[in-house]
């Protein structure tokens, strides 16, 4: 069985959502069970994968292969590295949560939404453990189907507009790496990944390459300025849309990063990296004194994502620019573990933020910040919860958000002083615009007499809530585990950034 | 005189003349009451002539009458996928043509013709099979598109689709006829496409040999719908009964790739660096003009029909590589086309009702409330006629980039992937009206009761599926037929 470990967590939930589809709208509750049920299952099989995952080996582990397409050499690869099983953990475990957290929330059609969140769920697992790059490719545009339909069905007022920019978008970015892979196909005759990474390329053709690889992993981080799809969806998508796009959907470009960018065109990557760099600290800056502005909470916490996923985008090539221009490997490392750090803080921190606005937006129908005030007096635990995850975001030590980007930091820090003084400009605005929507939404007197008839979370909110906190503050006092787990992984990447290819 | 073996090999064609003819007589001679059994015989027909394409199927490509006729792997896809396709169109077209009283012998014949026509016209060798067999397709599909004739719209299009059809034709026998008397100076004149292949390298006459090859290459793009020769498509389709067009959608296309494939590869291959850019030239135009007005139709059948206008754009894609790559990447993307095609005009023959034609886009309002299995059908149709993986279509479009790219046209893939998120849009709105819209008070829509068409239709919609996460075998098919 642990032959197939992965396959069949990428399995379980796709299959595992045609039951809870028959179970049809008539049945809404074994319609929740069921999905609970897969989702819980696949948490599980995801736990076996962390036993069986070796972290002292380097290599990619529990590879699995299976020829798809004899005469075009396209296989059914999968394999793991730290960073994927990371991903992957994080992954079933929002799912459960997600699940959880749209309980009796969603009340129309919940056998299709429940369905459509196990196919995304086992879609999004089967991107972060592809090893051949057209089953990367087919998976990676699949997850578009399930998102395109929770958006558009479970939506807001304005679901219909976001949910087509958000496919047309995203689908805009990825077919330049269409092309990119099927010219890469052209040399090497194989989509397999490693292959592809000793593949000799002239710098020009790295270039365009790179830049075919960097539109569609932009737009999916999103990277300013190619970010303006998110607030919307964000807006649009209901709670756990919101929950999964910005936990787990986010990462899928910055992996993508990883996987294609750093080993296959490492040389054009070094040389653009100061490209990324700028972008990114246009994001942690910029952006940040966007959210600042925000009226809307959901607004305000899409855009502090994206100033959040700058942090990993400069890590990563943070870690380029210390290798490729001064040899400084341990830096380097430093600062790409904090990056992988910051990926999974975030899916953890976004995912509970997101979850809070859509507490409240269930009791109140509305997410301006205006029509809130005094939230704690009524629902003191939620309060609770609510300040926590606003510290996570705003990287106070002893929460996961601190950990990756003091890392992030540090290591910019060494390459140059003043991209580290650009990026620590993170912890003055990031502070700024979530304290300043948690006084404006908790503190104070009750604004409002909806306000006022707000009720205390139940158990099974306590039950989201409380688990997103546990993984928050567990991350943030004892990362040791997830950088053991990575570790070896990371150290292999900071190594292949060295390697040149022309 | 032909002898017996060339009677074997066209045994599938003769056998479905004789069929025709047999349920011409037996539409005469039955009673009212016995008539729907005409509707499983000729379903059973095209089912046994499916049998004896692949049964009878030579190891190696064989002709007869003296050339005239090739009966290699090609043309043996090109047979299975039509025949089935067309048997597909009979079970979806039962419901449709009841409530409109056209069900009759004259339908099954004139479709049984019109698949003759293409296995004719797929296998030609000859110059003058591939206008037999184009003109027995054509004027099989003009009487058809003209049966519902008490409607307004059908007689007038059947009249643009004929005018059109025989200026097409004629273009391409005015070509045909340039291109032997070139062949006859410098050497034997001749029609026979195998002679015709090396007709570059002693003709003396080589610039009306590219004149006749323009001009054939006009009557191709008419046939396959591609632009500029694109015009009678949105009308044809809009106005013929949605049986008719299920079948121009999907058999006529194969129909049109195996003209395409017989006329530019075994006849003048030759020239391939002339038709080359010719075809792409056409592929650009028709994704440009399919994408673009298909955005701003309302009328559901138009925009499929703008959309297959574009999708034979890609088709050329393949087409202009020149070669074996190309033309099965072609042929793959056919038969993709083909399937996807007959999937969503399915759905409408689903959804139709005496009174209703689930023509306007609007009409799909709330469908996934009203029966969400059809929705869900026509969004896997949808999904795949956009190239989203993991459903086939993504695959087909994938080969005939990856064929255009290989032929050194990078720009023509590009110019591809640009229309491919343009047509994104379009696609995308009808599942968006499905899915995200309320249904219109009172409205009828609703899928039908008739349990054979459910059942194909869901197995056509799901092999889209299948097929994408599964689609080696066909393509070693399609690959091994040119080859490779």
């Amino acid at each position: 069985m642990f032959n197939h470990l992965l396959s069949l967590l990428i399995w379980l939930p796709v299959v595992g959502a045609i039951p809870v589809l028959l179970a049809g709208s008539a049945r809404p509750h074994l319609a929740r069970w069921l999905s609970l049920l897969v989702a819980v299952l696949a948490f599980v099989a995801s736990l076996f994968l962390l036993v069986q995952y070796n972290p002292g080996g380097a290599a990619m582990q529990l590879v699995e292969s299976h020829l798809w397409i004899a005469s075009w050499d396209v296989h059914y690869g999968l394999a793991v590295d730290g960073i994927s099983v990371a991903l992957i953990v994080m992954t079933t475990f929002v799912g459960i949560l997600v699940i959880a957290g749209a309980w009796e929330v969603i009340q129309d059609k919940p056998h299709q939404y429940m369905a459509a969140m196990l196919m995304l769920e086992g879609l999004l697992i089967g991107v972060f453990c592809a090893t051949d790059a057209l089953l990367f490719y087919a998976l990676f545009e699949a997850i578009l189907i399930p998102m395109f339909i929770l958006i558009g069905v479970w939506g807001g007022p304005r679901r219909v507009y976001a949910t087509l920019k958000f496919f047309i978008y995203t689908f805009f970015g990825s077919v330049f790496m269409l092309i990119a892979l099927l010219y890469l196909y052209q040399k090497a005759h194989t989509f397999d990944l490693a292959t592809l990474a000793a593949l000799p390329l002239t710098f020009k053709e790295q270039a365009w390459i790179f830049f075919a690889f960097l539109i569609a992993f932009a737009i999916k981080v999103p990277m300013v300025p190619v970010h303006t799809w998110l607030p919307d969806a964000h807006v649009e998508a209901p709670t756990g849309g919101s929950v999964v796009l910005a936990a787990v959907m986010l990462k899928v470009g910055t992996y993508g990063m990883l996987r294609f960018i750093l080993p296959i065109v490492p040389d054009a990557g070094a040389h653009f990296a100061w490209l990324i760099i700028v972008l990114s600290l246009i994001a942690i800056v910029y952006i940040g004194y966007v959210a600042l502005v925000q009226e809307d909470m959901k607004k305000l916490v899409a855009y502090s994502s994206v100033a959040h996923m700058g942090f990993v985008t400069l890590g990563i090539f943070i870690a380029f620019m210390l290798v490729r221009e001064q040899g400084n490997t341990d830096m380097a490392l430093l600062g790409m573990q904090g990056a992988m750090i910051q990926m999974i803080s975030h899916g953890f921190v976004s995912g509970a933020m997101f979850t809070c606005i859509g507490v409240m937006y269930d009791r109140t129908h509305t997410r301006l910040i205006k029509d809130y005030g005094g939230v704690i007096n009524v629902m003191p635990w939620f309060g609770f919860f609510y300040v926590l995850f606003a510290m996570a975001n705003c990287g106070l030590p002893g929460t996961s958000g601190f950990v990756g980007e003091f890392m992030v930091i540090l290591s910019s820090f060494s390459a140059n002083p003043w991209i580290a003084l650009f990026a620590a400009f993170t912890l003055i605005i990031g502070a700024g615009y979530t304290l300043w929507l948690v006084k404006r939404v908790l503190w104070g007197e009750i604004a409002n007499p909806h306000v006022a008839e707000m009720k205390e979370i139940n158990a099974r909110e306590t039950f989201v809530l409380g688990a997103f906190a546990a993984a928050v503050l567990a991350l943030g006092i004892w990362p040791q585990p997830l950088v053991h787990l990575m570790d070896n992984s990371v150290a292999q990447l900071v190594q292949q950034l060295a390697i040149h290819k022309i | 005189m032909p002898t017996l073996n060339d009677i074997l090999i066209l045994l599938p064609e003769f056998y479905l003349v004789g069929a025709a003819c047999v349920l011409l007589l037996a539409d005469a001679f039955l009673r009212p009451a016995q008539r729907p059994w005409l509707h499983w015989i000729s379903i059973a027909v095209l089912l046994m002539a499916i049998y004896l394409v692949i049964a009878g199927q030579p190891p190696q490509a064989v002709t007869a009458f003296g050339g005239m006729f090739v009966r290699d792997d090609v043309a043996e896809i090109l047979k299975v996928f039509a025949l089935g396709t067309t048997a597909m169109v009979f079970v979806y077209a039962r419901p449709y043509l009841i409530d409109r009283k056209l069900l009759g012998g004259e339908f099954y014949t004139l479709m049984i013709f019109a698949v003759i026509g293409i296995m004719l016209l797929v296998s030609a060798g000859n110059l003058v099979t591939v206008y037999l067999g184009l003109e027995l397709l054509s004027l099989s599909s003009y009487a058809l598109v003209a049966l519902n004739r008490d409607a307004k719209l059908p007689p007038e299009a059947a009249i643009k689709y004929f005018v059109l059809g025989a200026l097409a034709s004629g273009m391409l026998l005015y070509g045909m006829s340039m291109v032997y008397g070139a062949s006859g100076m410098g050497g034997t004149p001749s029609l026979d496409l195998a002679q015709l292949h090396g007709v570059m390298s002693y003709t003396t006459a080589p610039t009306l040999l590219l004149f006749g090859l323009i001009f054939m290459i006009v009557g191709i793009g008419f046939k396959l719908g591609a632009a500029p020769f694109h015009m009678w498509i949105p009308d044809v389709y809009q106005g013929a009964p949605t049986p008719v067009t299920t079948f121009i959608a999907s058999g006529s296309k194969l129909a049109a790739f195996g003209m395409a494939y017989r006329l530019l590869d075994a006849g003048m291959g030759d020239l391939s660096q002339h038709w080359q850019l010719m075809l792409a030239v056409l592929a650009v135009a028709s994704l440009a003009i399919g994408n673009l007005v298909a955005i701003v139709q309302t009328n559901l059948k138009r925009m499929l029909a703008y959309s297959t206008i574009s999708h034979m754009g890609y088709l050329l894609l393949g087409l202009s590589a020149a070669g074996p790559e190309g033309y099965a990447a072609a042929m793959f993307y056919a038969i993709c086309y083909a399937l996807m095609g007959v999937a969503a005009f399915g759905v409408m023959l689903a959804l139709t009702r005496a009174g209703f034609e689930c023509e306007e886009i609007a009409d799909l309002k709330g469908l996934n409330q009203k029966s969400p299995w059809m929705a869900f059908l026509m969004l896997l149709a949808m999904f795949s006629l956009a190239g989203v993986p993991p459903l086939f279509g993504f695959w087909a479009k994938v080969l005939v980039l990856e064929a255009a790219i290989h032929a050194d046209m990078l720009w023509l893939a590009i110019v591809g992937i640009v229309f491919a998120i343009v047509g994104l849009y379009y696609y995308l709105y009808v599942v968006k009206v499905m899915y995200f819209d309320k249904p219109v008070e009172g409205s009828v829509l609703q899928a039908q009761p008739d349990r054979p068409l459910r059942v194909v239709l869901s197995l056509n919609a799901l092999s889209l599926l299948v097929l994408g996460l599964y689609w080696g075998p066909l393509l070693g098919w399609c690959r091994r037929a040119f080859g490779l």
